[in-house]
C-alpha cells in the first residue's frame, strides 16, 4: 500500500486515490489534423520504464484533485 | 519426558490434552509441541507422500513435520499455545478444512507510530528501549507468546529482560504486541500484524527488524528419522520448557551455537560431531571439560533405526543415541527485509544471504543481521533504536550495555550433503523431496533455484522453505559445481500463513460491501419487492404477486405501464450537478452531442465516450440554468463519470470555469410511466398543466406538488410510453411515492421491467450491450455524433478500425419459435458453420426478454456486420440444443414514436 503525498491533503493511503497514467501526455489541441499513426500513439501508447516514471493521480475519495508524482516502479520510492 | 525442575512453565496449572485422542497432561506456559516432548510423544504423522516416520524437528515457525487439525484446519504444534482440553489430531501433510462458520469476531487496527520494532529478541529489546526512551511512539512485535527470543532460549540475561519488560510496559507511548507475528512488509514501511484475532495495519516512520535466524537442518542418509531435531530447538525445549527429547544425544554441527545446545545438556551429550577441521580451542576444551567428544572435521553420514533414531554413523564408526541435534548452519530471516524490496547478498563469512540494502526507512539488526554473538546483538539494537527514533525527531542517549561476554563466532563450514543414496538425503521435509529430486532437476538443466524449486516442489509446503530453502540453494551449488549459492527464492508475503478471516475482520457478511438503499427502500420491502444489486445500490427487480413467478410478474408490470400506468424508483441514477459560466462549453467537449446552446428547462439525452470513440456511459442532462447544469449518469458509472469531468476539467482544460458536485442522495426521483400518467399527475401535482402542447418532451419545470413539497418534474421516457419524472429533494422521496402511490392507480415496476420496456424500444444500456469495445455507429447512433464541434472521442471515428465493415453492430433478434428465449450471452453464428473447434462467432446476445407488448420474446444483439444481416437467421448453438433466430431493426415497438405524447 503506497503512502501518495496529495499536494492538498497530505500523506494518504493508496486507497484513496485512482490512478492515471502517465503525466505529460495532453490531449491534442486539434484532433482532427492529425495523422492516423500520431492519434493512435496519442490513444494506445504511453512509457514503461523500469525506474523513475512521471504519473498521475486523482484524490479520488479525499479532495478529487489531480496531480502528479515521480516514483520508482522498481522500488515504489516516490521520489516526488 | 519433563526435568523435574526449571523451564517457564506454570507447574501448579496442569491442563490437559490429547493428540488423537489419547489424554496427556501439560502445563500452562508450553507449548503442544513442548507437552508432547514433556510426554515422551516425539512421533507426529508419517510424511506425506513416503509415509516415512516423522518426529517434531523444531521448536517454532519453521517446523516442517508437526502438523496437527484442531478447531482451525492446519496448525503447527510448535507455535499452539497449549489451553486446557486441547485436541488435536495429527495431520500428513495436508488439512481438512471445516465447513461450519467461524464463529469468531476477528478485528482490524489501523495505526500509525515513530518506530516499529519487529522481533522481540535481545536486539529487538533494546531497540525499543532505547527508541521507547526517548518518547517515539514505538510498537515492539513478537510472535511469541513471551518476549525474549534466544534469551529464553539460551537462559541468559534474564533478569536483564525482565526488567527490560517492566520499563516497556510503563512507557506511555510504547506497545508491546506478542503472540502478533508480522507477516506482510509493503509499500512505504507499511506493515501487516497478525495478532490473534486482530490484523493491525502499521504505518511507521522507520522499521527496525530483529527478526531474528533460522538454524538450517542438515542433509545425509535418513536425515528424516523421528529423533532427528534442530540443535536449537533441542536447547528451547530443554531450557523454556523443561522438557527433554532425549537421554542420550549426539550434536551435529558446522558451526559455533550448537555447542551452547551440548554444554546445556552436558551430562547426557556423548559427541559433537564438528565440520570444521579446527573447531575454536575454548570450545574443545570446555566440551572436554565436560566428558564431550569432539569429532573435528567429521560429520553424519547416515542416521540409523525405524521408527526412531538409534544411532549415527560417522565415517566407520557409529555412535549410539536417542537424540541427534543438527545445526547446519544459520539463515537470517530476512524475509521481511526482502519482502520491503531490501537487497540481499551472499556472506561467504557467514555462509548466508544477509541483508546488503536497504530501500525503505528501516534498520536490520541481530541475527536477522548475521550478528550471532549476544553482546552484538544487544549493541546493534540499542544503537539502532536511538537512530530509529532520533530520525523521526526524538533524542535519547545509548544506555550502557547490561554484561555480556563478546564472543568470537567462528565461520561456519557448509555441508551441503553426503556420499550415500540420494534418495533417502532429505532436502524439504514436507514435500518428501530429496537430493536424488534436486539432481533430477539440475539433470534437466535448471540452473535457477526459482526453477528447482517449481521443478521439485521445495520450499512450497506450508513452512515455504524456511527450513529447506537454504539447503536446497546448498545442494543445487554443490551439484552444480558452483563456488557460492546463486540467489533465494523471492520472498513474498505472508511470513507465517494467515487466516482469510482475519484478513477479512468484520467486512463480511452484511458489513462486506457498503450497502445504498433510496429513500423509498422500506416501501419496496413492505411491498414484497425482490432486490438486485446495482453497483451497491439495492434496486427492486420486480414485485411478485403471490403465485407469481419472475416472467408472470414481470409481464404483469410491462402491461400497466404500456396500458395504463406503472411507477419505478429511479433514485439511484448517478445525478452530477454541473456549475460554472464555462459549463455549456464543457458539456459541448465531452457529449457526443451539443449542450451550449440547450434552453433552460429543457433536457437533452447525451453520450459519452472515450477518447477512442467507445461509448462510456449515457444519461439526460438538464439545463437548470444559464451556468447550471444537472447530468444523470448509469446507476453503476455515477462515480466513473464525476471523476472523469474531473479529470478533463483539471487536467487538459483548467481554464474552463465548471465545478462539479455529486448530488446523486439528495434526489428521490419516481418515474410515472404509461397511457395513464397525466391521471397521476393531475392528483399529485394539481396546479401543473400537462398537457403534451403545454408540458413538451424533453422539458422541465420545477413545481410544487398537491402537498406543497417543491419539485422538479421532466417529461422523459426510457419506455416509449408517455413519462414524467418527478424529482424531490431526497428527506420527502418516501412521503412523495406514498402520495403517487395512494391515487390507487400505478403499478410499482423494477429494473427487470425497465430494461424489457427499454429494449422493446431499442434504447441501450450501458455496460450491458455494450462492453468498451462499442461506438455509437455500432449501436446505431449516429445521430448523436454531432458533425459539427469537436468532443472527445471523434478523432477516432476516422480510423480504420471504426469503420471496418465487419464490426460489431447492434441488431434486434426474433427467435423462430416466440416461446424461446435466448440466453443473454449466448454466442452467434452463421447457419450451416461447422461445429468443430475454433468456431467462427458472429457475435453474442446482450439482453433477451419475454414482451408482452408482441406476445413473444426478442432481444438484442451484437453481431459482425449485422445491419447487412437484417432479415436473415442466426444460430445460437447452446448446451443441447440451437436456437434459430431473425435478424431484425434493434426497434420493437412503436417504431413511430406514437405513443410519447400519451
Ligand atoms: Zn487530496
Amino acid at each position: 500500500m503506497l503512502l501518495i503525498p496529495c499536494p492538498w491533503c497530505g500523506d494518504r493511503d493508496e486507497t484513496e486515490f485512482h490512478y492515471g497514467g502517465q503525466a505529460g501526455v495532453p490531449y491534442p489541441e486539434r484532433p482532427a489534423d492529425l495523422s492516423d499513426e500520431d492519434w493512435g500513439r496519442y490513444l494506445f501508447v504511453r512509457d514503461n520504464p523500469k525506474g523513475r516514471f512521471e504519473e498521475r493521480w486523482s484524490h479520488s475519495a479525499g479532495c478529487r484533485r489531480w496531480f502528479s508524482i515521480v516514483r520508482d516502479t522498481v522500488s515504489n520510492e516516490i521520489v516526488r | 519426558m519433563r526435568l523435574p525442575e526449571g523451564g517457564r512453565i506454570d507447574r501448579t496449572k496442569p491442563l490437559r490434552f490429547t493428540v488423537d485422542d489419547i489424554e496427556y497432561t501439560g502445563c500452562a506456559g508450553d507449548t503442544l509441541a513442548s507437552a508432547m516432548i514433556a510426554n515422551g510423544l516425539l512421533e507426529v504423522a508419517p510424511s506425506a507422500y513416503r509415509q516415512r516416520p516423522r518426529g517434531i524437528f523444531a521448536a517454532g515457525v519453521d517446523e516442517p513435520n508437526a502438523l496437527v487439525q484442531l478447531d482451525d484446519p492446519m496448525q503447527l504444534a510448535t507455535t499452539t499455545e497449549l489451553v486446557d482440553g486441547l485436541a488435536a489430531i495429527l495431520l500428513s501433510g495436508k488439512g481438512r478444512l471445516i465447513d461450519t462458520p467461524d464463529p469468531t469476531r476477528y478485528d482490524k487496527r489501523n495505526v500509525h507510530c515513530d518506530v516499529l520494532v519487529v522481533g522481540g529478541g535481545p536486539a529487538g529489546v533494546a531497540a525499543a528501549l532505547t527508541a521507547g526512551r526517548t518518547g517515539a511512539r514505538v510498537i515492539l512485535a513478537d510472535e511469541q507468546n513471551e518476549l525474549g527470543g534466544g534469551l529464553l532460549t539460551e537462559n541468559r540475561l534474564l533478569d536483564w529482560l525482565a526488567d527490560a519488560v517492566d520499563e516497556l510496559d510503563a512507557l506511555d507511548e510504547t506497545r508491546i504486541l506478542t503472540g502478533t507475528t508480522a507477516f506482510g512488509y509493503y509499500d512505504q514501511n507499511f506493515v501487516a500484524l497478525a495478532e490473534k484475532h486482530r490484523l493491525w495495519h502499521v504505518r511507521a516512520k522507520r522499521v527496525v527488524l530483529a527478526t531474528g535466524a533460522h538454524e538450517r537442518p542438515l542433509v545425509f542418509v535418513d536425515n528424516d528419522l523421528p529423533g532427528i531435531m534442530l540443535s536449537s530447538a533441542v536447547r528451547q525445549y530443554v531450557n523454556r520448557y523443561a522438557a527433554l527429547p532425549g537421554e542420550n544425544i549426539v550434536v551435529a554441527t558446522t558451526n559455533d551455537a550448537a555447542y551452547g545446545t551440548a554444554f546445556d545438556l552436558a551430562t547426557r551429550v556423548s559427541t559433537i560431531v564438528d565440520s570444521r577441521p579446527e573447531p575454536p580451542r575454548e570450545l574443545v576444551r570446555r566440551a572436554q571439560e565436560l566428558g564431550i567428544e569432539v569429532l573435528a572435521g567429521a560429520h553424519v553420514q547416515q542416521a540409523l533405526g525405524t521408527r526412531r533414531i538409534g544411532g549415527v554413523r560417522v565415517g566407520d564408526r557409529q555412535i549410539a543415541c536417542d537424540l541427534l541435534a543438527v545445526s547446519g548452519g544459520w539463515s537470517p530471516a530476512v524475509h521481511l527485509f526482502s519482502q520491503s524490496q531490501g537487497k540481499i547478498r551472499y556472506d561467504e563469512r557467514v555462509a548466508a544471504f544477509v541483508a546488503d540494502k536497504s530501500v525503505q526507512e528501516q534498520h536490520i539488526v541481530g541475527a536477522a543481521n548475521a550478528v550471532y554473538d549476544l553482546a552484538g546483538c544487544l549493541r546493534e539494537g540499542f544503537r539502532a533504536g536511538l537512530e530509529a527514533a532520533k530520525r523521526t525527531g526524538f533524542d535519547g542517549s545509548l544506555p550502557e550495555a547490561p554484561y555480556a561476554a563478546t564472543e568470537t563466532v567462528a565461520p561456519p563450514t557448509p555441508v551441503w550433503f553426503v556420499d550415500g543414496p540420494e534418495d533417502r538425503q532429505f532436502v524439504d521435509l514436507q514435500r518428501d523431496a530429496t537430493v536424488a529430486d534436486v539432481r533430477r532437476a539440475t539433470g534437466a538443466g535448471m540452473r535457477s533455484v526459482e526453477h528447482v524449486k517449481r521443478y521439485t516442489t521445495i520450499g512450497t509446503a506450508h513452512d515455504q522453505g524456511k527450513t529447506a530453502g537454504f539447503a536446497a540453494i546448498g545442494v543445487i551449488t554443490q551439484l552444480l559445481g558452483a563456488e557460492a549459492p546463486q540467489g533465494t527464492t523471492t520472498y513474498r508475503p505472508p511470513y507465517t500463513p494467515v487466516s482469510f478471516a482475519l484478513l477479512a475482520g468484520r467486512d463480511r457478511g452484511e458489513l462486506h460491501d457498503p450497502v445504498r438503499m433510496t429513500p423509498m427502500h422500506d416501501w419496496h420491502v413492505r411491498n414484497g419487492a425482490l432486490f438486485e444489486n446495482v453497483g451497491q445500490w439495492k434496486r427492486p427487480w420486480y414485485y411478485p404477486r403471490p403465485g407469481e413467478d419472475r416472467k408472470t410478474a414481470v409481464l404483469r408490470e410491462c402491461r400497466a405501464a404500456r396500458t395504463s400506468v406503472a411507477v419505478m424508483d429511479a433514485s439511484t441514477l448517478g445525478k452530477i450537478d454541473i456549475q460554472g459560466p464555462d459549463a455549456g462549453e464543457f458539456l459541448n467537449r465531452m457529449y457526443t452531442n451539443a449542450f451550449a446552446k440547450l434552453k433552460v428547462g429543457h433536457c437533452r439525452y447525451g453520450l459519452l465516450c472515450r477518447p477512442d470513440g467507445m461509448v462510456f456511459d449515457d444519461g439526460v442532462v438538464m439545463r437548470v440554468a444559464e451556468n447550471r447544469f444537472l447530468a444523470t449518469t448509469t446507476t453503476g458509472n455515477a462515480a466513473a463519470v464525476l471523476d472523469w469531468f474531473e479529470e478533463w476539467s483539471q487536467t487538459e482544460w483548467p481554464d474552463l470555469k465548471v465545478w462539479f458536485t455529486s448530488v446523486t442522495e439528495q434526489w428521490a426521483t419516481i418515474a410515472v410511466v404509461g397511457p395513464q400518467a397525466r391521471t397521476v399527475l393531475s392528483i399529485v401535482a394539481p396546479d401543473v398543466d400537462c398537457s403534451a402542447e403545454s408540458f413538451e418532451f424533453m422539458t422541465f419545470r420545477d413545481v410544487r406538488l398537491a402537498d406543497g413539497t417543491p419539485a422538479r418534474i421532466a417529461r422523459v421516457s426510457f419506455s416509449g410510453e408517455l413519462a414524467f419524472e418527478i424529482n424531490v429533494d431526497g428527506r420527502h422521496g418516501a412521503e412523495v411515492w406514498n402520495a403517487v402511490m395512494a391515487t390507487g392507480l400505478p403499478t410499482p415496476y423494477g429494473t427487470e421491467t425497465m430494461h424489457v420496456l427499454r429494449a422493446e424500444k431499442g434504447y441501450v444500456i450501458v455496460g450491458q450491450d455494450t462492453d468498451g469495445t462499442v461506438t455509437p455507429q455500432d449501436l446505431g447512433m449516429e445521430w448523436i455524433v454531432s458533425p459539427r464541434k469537436d468532443f472527445v472521442g471523434k478523432r477516432s471515428y476516422r480510423r480504420p478500425d471504426a469503420v471496418r465493415p465487419d464490426r460489431k453492430q447492434l441488431v434486434g433478434l426474433l427467435p423462430v419459435d416466440p416461446e424461446d428465449l435466448l440466453p443473454e450471452g449466448a454466442q452467434l453464428i452463421a447457419p450451416d458453420t461447422s461445429l468443430a473447434q475454433p468456431v467462427p462467432m458472429l457475435g453474442h446476445v446482450t439482453s433477451s426478454y419475454h414482451s408482452a407488448a408482441l406476445e413473444r420474446t426478442f432481444a438484442l444483439a451484437l453481431v459482425k456486420g449485422g445491419r447487412q444481416l437484417i432479415g436473415q437467421t442466426v444460430l445460437a448453438p447452446l448446451r443441447d440444443r440451437t436456437i434459430a433466430a431473425t435478424v431484425t431493426e434493434p426497434i420493437f415497438y412503436d417504431p413511430e414514436g406514437t405513443r410519447r405524447d400519451g
